[in-house]
């Protein structure tokens, strides 16, 4: 691998739910991968991927890894910016007292601005 | 231009792949070069060398494979999507005893590192699926 210490911003959009795919797993692989590495990373949730972040999830019954316990980590490997989309939140009649981890809640116009802002983005 | 398509999606399933791959005979038509291929979840399935068509049909593990060896192109697949798909190279079949290799030999095995990698070194990270 060359170069690989030159930081970079990468960008994540997760807009999935936790279970029914594993967009949402790999979501969390890319960012815990690109914090790694030392990348700036920017995590999004938009849409039906800010139920993601809901406490008091347990997927052990359908032989599943709990996600929201993997995401209450990502402070331990740097990713402090985590961002929500306050419509889908709003969509989905959910608050931000609902979250589990701390966020910052934004609009539609600030998600633009961070992914202008990104050289990469991982829309999943 | 630096570009690196990262394919999330099977063959035949949807049209993903295959627009993944259109794309990059695109690229190198038009003069561009391929930093990396990058197969993660679903898209692994893209690099089976154990696959077989109806003759009407287009064989696109094939067509990656030819592309990939006429280009020389950086082709990586995720190694923890690849291997719980069946996606095994030779290193995977021995250390895990299965006696069978399905990996292209085109293609080879390894982390998610190898996509930051292609983001830092990439002018262009395009994703399909």
């Amino acid at each position: 691998m060359s170069e690989i210490n030159s930081s970079k911003t990468v960008s994540i959009i997760s807009r999935q739910a936790p279970y029914g795919s594993n967009r949402a797993q790999q979501s969390l692989d890319i960012a815990l991968a690109a914090a790694v590495f030392e990348q700036t990373v920017n995590y999004i949730f938009m849409g039906d991927g800010v139920y993601q972040l809901l406490g008091n999830q347990n997927a052990t019954s359908i032989q599943s890894k709990t996600l929201v316990n993997a995401l209450e980590t990502l402070d331990l490997y740097g990713i402090e910016s985590i961002f929500v989309d306050s419509q889908s939140l709003r969509e989905r009649n959910l608050i931000p007292k609902d979250l589990s981890l701390k966020a910052s809640i934004v609009s539609r116009d600030e998600i633009a601005i961070i992914v202008r802002a990104s050289n990469s983005v991982f829309n999943l | 231009m630096k570009f690196t398509v990262v394919v999330h999606s099977a063959p035949y399933s949807t049209q993903a792949a295959s627009s993944a791959y259109r794309f990059t005979k695109a690229l190198l038509e038009q003069g561009h070069d391929v930093y990396r291929l990058f197969f993660f979840g679903d898209g692994v399935h893209n690099t089976s060398k154990l696959t077989v068509v109806a003759q009407d049909d287009t064989n696109w593990q094939q067509q990656w494979n030819k592309l990939i060896e006429l280009q020389n192109l950086d082709s990586v697949v995720c190694v923890t999507s690849a291997i719980k798909r069946g996606i095994i190279d030779e290193a995977e079949s021995a250390r895990h005893e299965l006696g069978a290799v399905s990996l292209s030999s085109s293609s080879e095995i390894s982390g998610l590192g190898q996509l930051i990698d292609a983001t830092i070194n990439s002018d262009r990270v395009i994703n399909f699926g």
